[in-house]
């Protein structure tokens, strides 16, 4: 939702002193997870607790949640575009040894 | 120059709410390039991950995970602090906003320390990427791509933090002006956005340098140090 003219969004502390425990706990959990072994997985469990820690930082300590729809589109498209990234680097790199190699 | 009336509006928006939206666009317009900045580094990481993945595994083993995991802590201190400094910015209290940026600034300034710390061992322990490179007593290997890009992605966020602590300056210096009021806090709005993308770099960074080797090791046996 955009915010009403001249009239400032002011988040109550109390979601801000919960986002921060929520990456404080985030923070504990992925280095108690990271000595677990959970095979080709940990990675992934690692990576999913950094996403949800940088989704919560997006969307309250850095207002996305109620920055106008087109903010919110800005925001989201430069997530897109990294993914762009490694999709069309990683189909190259890791399916260069699927295919033959013509003289 | 764009002439600037009392209320901060520059001359060429109709008012401080369409002001503060352009700006914000114009701020995630900039983060999204560093986002594909960073992300060049992280794509780089996978691909030589994939390629060398024990020696991913040993340079990881090399890093200290109790400093990395304090200032990963430190950090989201400081982002708590400039959420709060903004906060009181939106409220029009100059003076916290000075104090909250001071201390985010400090805060800062505890991360980059502990990482000078954790940048000598590596220099003491010959893990800087060249000629004097030695890994497990043997010169070269793998393990210099690990920590060539460790000490990039790292180096590059430091720089960032650096940056960021000389814009907290520029808002210390502008709160003590007050001003900051509820209706145009744009400019410590922004800097916040910038801050905050620094610490979401690092929440990505902290798992995929310092933890990735861990596992199958108990906690303390190798956190960090040459053995």
């Amino acid at each position: 939702m955009s915010s009403e003219h001249s009239h400032p969004h002011i988040t109550p502390i109390k979601i801000y002193l919960a986002v921060f425990a929520t990456l404080i706990a985030g923070t504990w959990l992925t280095y108690w997870v990271a000595y677990k072994d959970f095979g080709w997985l940990n990675t992934p469990v690692a990576m999913a607790i950094a996403i949800v820690k940088a989704g919560v930082v997006v969307l309250y300590f850095m207002h996305v949640k109620w920055q106008s729809k087109l903010t919110m589109l800005y925001a989201a498209g430069g997530f897109v575009w990294l993914l762009t990234l490694f999709a069309f680097t990683l189909q190259d790199y890791f399916t260069r040894s699927w295919l033959p190699v013509y003289e | 120059m764009s002439s600037v009336d009392a209320t901060g509006l520059a001359h060429h928006f109709e008012d401080l709410e369409q002001q503060r939206e352009s700006a914000t666009l114009g701020m995630w317009a900039f983060l999204i390039t560093e986002i594909m900045f960073f992300g060049g580094l992280f794509g780089a990481y996978v691909v030589y991950r994939t390629m060398y993945p024990e020696a991913w595994d040993n340079g990881s083993r090399e890093l200290d995970v109790f400093l990395g995991a304090v200032n990963t802590t430190v950090l989201i201190g400081s982002s708590l602090t400039m959420a709060l400094a903004v906060r009181c910015a939106a409220k029009g209290n100059n003076k916290q906003v000075a104090g909250f940026t001071l201390l985010t600034m400090v805060l800062g300034f505890v991360f980059l320390g502990v990482k000078v710390i954790e940048y000598k061992a590596k220099y003491d322990h010959h893990l800087i990427p060249g000629p004097g490179f030695m890994y497990g007593g043997h010169a070269g290997g793998h393990e210099q791509i690990f920590f060539a890009l460790y000490f990039t992605m790292t180096g590059m966020h430091a720089f960032h933090m650096i940056i960021g602590a000389g814009l907290m300056i520029w808002v210390i210096l502008r709160a003590l002006k007050n001003s900051y009021t509820p209706q145009n806090h744009t400019h410590v709005e922004m800097i916040g956005l910038y801050w905050h993308f620094v610490d979401i770099v690092w929440i990505f960074l902290f798992p995929l340098l310092y933890l990735l080797g861990r596992h199958g090791h108990a906690i303390g046996a190798a956190t960090g140090g040459h053995h």
